[in-house]
């Protein structure tokens, strides 16, 4: 049972999720942290953060982490299978055909109407994360960190790795 | 990442050919998903079936799933740990300001392609059938995608349909 909730929690988000990886992060979370209750905000935030500051693809550095933390290392291939192998099986089992519509209006209006939502979802999430820390550390702790990574990141541009170490080391020092 | 991929299958190996590259990558954003696990599976498979399939994909991502849970897992068992538990909650600000650039990415990529109006309305329509009604969010981009797939509909009228 917890291995069929896992796959449709992984296989939902990403046979929906048009735009790329970064557009399954909301519909994720719906799914582990609304729906199936596996984690909290705060367990999720630190699963996004980790997620942001090592390379490759976050949508299945999720699905691997999350899957192992609720059913082991079988939960964590179901996880994965599920967010890798529908799409890809769709990708060699109809390339001609997608190769056909790929400039189509129709495929374009698939991801162009999707958009807006997943936006609205992200907007959501950032909500949540602000009443999660302002919960947790309160609200001069929360702007100072948020004032100061986005001055990191939108300004400096620097690494998400780098600043994510950077508020290890403050919450480390600072918040413990 | 994709330059990079591009890098070794184009010019290192030459498995395949700049215009072929730029075909595949075009088909694998006709799909919903990430993009840097089809890409090497349809690549792994031209160059060699199935276990070259399997084989690429997880040589991208394996190694990171792998770091993700020890280095998560080893966080976890010391939650109690005061210092700890300051660590993770620093970094919730921080993924709340990286949250909000994807946001902010996705909405001004709406704006491109519909414009400020329609792409707000249909960000209010969705949060309010999510969030009010708290329908789940798979129903409501199922309905818009289905409506996209209507042939010869107004994207304004196909959208009211779909979020109704």
């Amino acid at each position: 049972m917890i291995y069929l909730e896992l796959f449709l929690a992984f296989f939902i988000p990403n046979i929906i999720g048009y735009g790329g990886g970064p557009a399954i992060i909301p519909l994720i979370e719906a799914e582990v942290v609304g729906r199936f209750g596996w984690m909290s905000s705060q367990e999720f935030a630190e699963v996004l953060g980790l997620g942001n500051a090592l390379p490759s693809p976050i949508a299945t550095k999720m699905a691997g982490y999350i899957g192992y933390e609720v059913a082991g290392i079988g939960g964590a291939t179901i996880a994965v299978f599920a967010t890798v192998v529908p799409t890809l099986l769709i990708m060699l089992g109809a390339l001609g055909l997608l190769y056909r519509y790929r400039d189509s209006p129709r495929v374009k209006r698939m991801s162009q109407w999707v958009r807006p939502v997943i936006a609205m979802m992200m907007a959501g999430l950032v909500v949540s994360f602000f009443f999660e820390s302002l919960d947790g550390v309160g609200l001069l702790h929360t702007l100072l960190i948020a004032a100061m990574a986005a001055i990191a990141l939108l300004l400096f541009r620097l690494h998400p790795a780098l600043v994510i170490a950077a508020s290890l080391a403050y919450g480390g020092l600072l918040l413990g | 990442m994709i330059p990079l991929v591009h890098q070794e299958v184009v010019k290192r190996h030459a498995w395949m050919q700049d215009e072929e590259f730029a075909d595949v990558l075009a088909i694998a954003n006709t799909l919903p998903g990430p993009i840097a696990t089809k890409m090497p599976g349809y690549i792994g498979f031209r160059v060699s079936g199935t276990l070259g399939c399997i084989n690429a994909v997880l040589a991208v991502i394996l190694p990171m799933i792998i770091a993700m849970i020890l280095m998560l897992g080893l966080f976890s068992r010391y939650r109690d740990v005061s210092w700890i538990h300051g660590m993770g909650q620093g970094v919730v600000p921080v993924v709340m300001v990286m949250m909000g650039q994807l946001t902010w990415d996705f909405l001004n990529k709406s704006r491109l392609a519909l414009g400020w109006a329609v792409s707000l309305i249909m960000a209010g329509m969705a949060g309010g059938l999510i969030y009010w009604l708290d329908i789940h969010p798979g129903l409501v981009i199922g309905a818009l995608l289905a409506a996209a797939m209507l042939p010869r509909l107004t994207p304004g009228k196909a959208v009211k349909e779909a979020t109704r």
